[in-house]
């Protein structure tokens, strides 16, 4: 019998990551498009630099900063009784920081791309910032995000070193599908990898094309 | 009433000369049009207004309220400064239908007063039949009628137009210039209109101010304009002005007259300011003001053949070359002797001020 749970794993685990980066990707690009604050140049790089850095030193950077000795970490044991890392939740988080740079990017040329008229006229009309938001910019700038949210979906399903540094690979508790495949081959069962490989490739396959379209319909 | 005082720099870039808008005024009820070249400030003096762009110095106060204030530091959101803003390329929410950027605007209205209110003015701009429309299935100017009556919705105090009749054509620009006075005759709010086409203005304003190089470089009503341009540069971008340079012969203030040596000849001038004699001056009449002659006499100059005719709806306007431009009625012309002569009344010489800007104190000084 086939053992589905990484990829059932990772299918939550890239969901819970989409949504945490869709909405904290989101916000930061509209605080970087409509603000101006000190370290907002610093802020802009911080959001590529997942992007450069290699999985396994993000990773790292992560174990200190929520580890058990971390104050995050420590704060998390308080309030829960359990520790945050190599748990599934520690998954989602190295997913997040691995996938948010997308949502960043493509959330800030989205909302760029928005006639700045329409948001005045919404400002003049005297709608708040926050209803322009949600009833003009957001509306304007839907396709591109939704794409980008997909890639996002993709990437995370994806992520391998830096899920492996703080969610370990404890089978049945926090080991994902790209882990699951690491395995596989290591342990020589290649019809687990197989499987594996072609689930995920056709799955991130539609993803990629979902997200194209998306895309295109903007145009 | 809307009294702006503002000064706004910018410095020079790489690939723009640097820019600042100095200027001060005040707007009463009726059409104030904001009228010079492109690039002079005037939209820049709309989006100071509207909360847009913050000036560097100086005050803003609408109806008393003050919406900006430099020096205290206050500068309210656009959201609370109360300007109806109906914007060049009309910005209706392209997801909305017309309906719903109507109800996006009266959101603040009470449930019952807002669907008699959206009514009301999709009745009055003639969009009832099209507000179940997206902006991209309307035409250029109903889409400006919707843009126009989402504006009014919120109830603003002051409503500004940046380029209201760019893009359309000249029955729909009529139709523009005929809701622009409708709505100045039925409600209290005034506006403010910016635009580069001299028709536009002298067809809508009650007062305009012009606009060179962000300062204001005269003001009044069209009337006023047309008769005193002030500068040659105001009196070229009204247009239709004959332009003279003169040398001051003779002052004499006691009888408010001169001596000027114009186009050759020694003519009787008007009362002249600020000069000596001696000095060269700009002078300026208009082609209405002149008058062809059958014989020679005072302030008549020999006139040449004409370098081209153009028919008007009362008059024929010849230009005689030498900026001798005559508006003669037209049975007159008809029935002209061979030798021609054209007077150049003293009293339609009016003096232009040598610089490009009437002196004005800067804003920084007028603020306290």
């Amino acid at each position: 019998m086939m053992d589905w749970f990484p990829l059932w794993l990772s299918l939550e685990v890239a969901s819970g990551a989409t949504l945490l980066s869709l909405l904290l990707g989101v916000w930061l690009a509209w605080l970087l498009v409509n603000r101006n604050f000190a370290g907002k140049d610093i802020l802009d790089a911080m959001a590529t630099l997942p992007l450069a850095l290699p999985p396994t030193v993000l990773g790292y950077y992560l174990l200190v900063a929520i580890g058990r000795s971390s104050w995050i970490g420590r704060a998390w044991e308080a309030a829960t009784g359990t520790p945050l890392v190599f748990t599934w939740r520690a998954a989602v988080i190295a997913s997040t920081l691995h996938a948010i740079p997308l949502l960043i990017k493509s959330s800030r040329a989205a909302l760029e791309s928005v006639d700045r008229a329409c948001e005045r006229a919404g400002r003049s009309l005297g709608a708040s910032e926050w209803r322009i938001f949600w009833r003009v910019s957001l509306p304007l700038a839907r396709r591109p995000i939704a794409a980008a949210a997909a890639l996002a979906f993709a990437r995370s399903m994806g992520d391998f070193g830096a899920t492996l540094m703080i969610a370990g690979d404890i089978p049945g508790r926090t080991q994902t599908a790209s882990i699951a495949i690491f395995d596989a081959v290591e342990s020589g069962n290649t019809g687990l990898a197989n499987t594996l490989v072609l689930v995920i490739s056709v799955v991130t396959a539609a993803i990629v094309f979902l997200a194209n379209r998306l895309e295109r319909r903007r145009a | 009433m809307i009294q702006a005082n503002i000064v706004k720099r910018f410095a020079p870039g790489a690939d723009s000369a640097g820019f600042t808008l100095d200027v001060s005024f005040d707007a009463a009820s009726g059409v104030t049009v904001l009228y010079g070249a492109s690039g002079s400030g005037k939209t820049l003096t709309l989006d100071a207004i509207a909360g847009f762009v913050a000036p560097d110095v100086g005050r803003i106060l609408l109806e008393g309220r003050i919406l900006f204030d430099a020096e205290a530091r206050v500068s309210l959101r656009p959201q609370d400064r109360s300007c109806g803003y109906v914007f060049q390329n009309y910005a209706l929410f392209p997801h909305m239908t017309l309906r719903q950027n109507l109800a996006f605007a009266a959101h603040q209205l009470p449930r019952l007063e807002r669907h008699r209110r959206i009514a009301e003015l999709l009745d009055r701009f003639k969009l009832t039949e099209l507000a179940g429309r997206y902006p991209r299935e309307l035409s250029g100017g109903q889409k400006q009628r919707g843009s126009i009556a989402r504006a009014l919705i919120a109830q603003p105090r002051v409503l500004l137009f940046d380029e209201p009749g760019r893009g359309l054509d000249t029955a729909l620009r009529a139709d523009l210039h005929d809701v622009i006075r409708d709505i100045r005759n039925t409600f209290p709010t005034p506006m403010i209109v910016v635009t580069h086409d001299l028709e536009e203005c002298l067809a809508l304003a009650d007062s305009v101010l012009i606009y060179d190089s962000g300062k204001i470089v005269h003001r009044g009503s069209p009337v006023e304009l047309l008769r005193n341009p002030g500068t040659a540069a105001v009196a070229r971008l009204l247009g239709d002005f004959n332009l003279y340079e003169a040398e001051v012969s003779t002052l004499d203030p006691g009888r408010q007259t001169s001596r000027i040596r114009m186009l050759g000849q020694d003519l009787k001038g008007p009362h002249l300011r600020g000069c000596f004699k001696g000095d060269r001056i700009a002078l300026c009449a208009r082609p209405e003001e002149l008058r062809i002659a059958a014989k020679p006499g005072d302030n008549r100059i020999r006139a040449t053949t004409p370098l081209r005719t153009t028919e008007r709806p009362q008059s024929v306007r010849v230009d005689f070359g030498n900026d001798l431009i005559v508006d003669v009625p037209r049975e007159v012309w008809s029935s002209r002797p061979d030798d021609l002569w054209v007077e150049v009344p003293a009293e339609s010489l009016r003096q232009l001020s040598r610089d490009a800007a009437i002196a004005a104190p800067k804003a920084a000084e007028r603020v306290r």
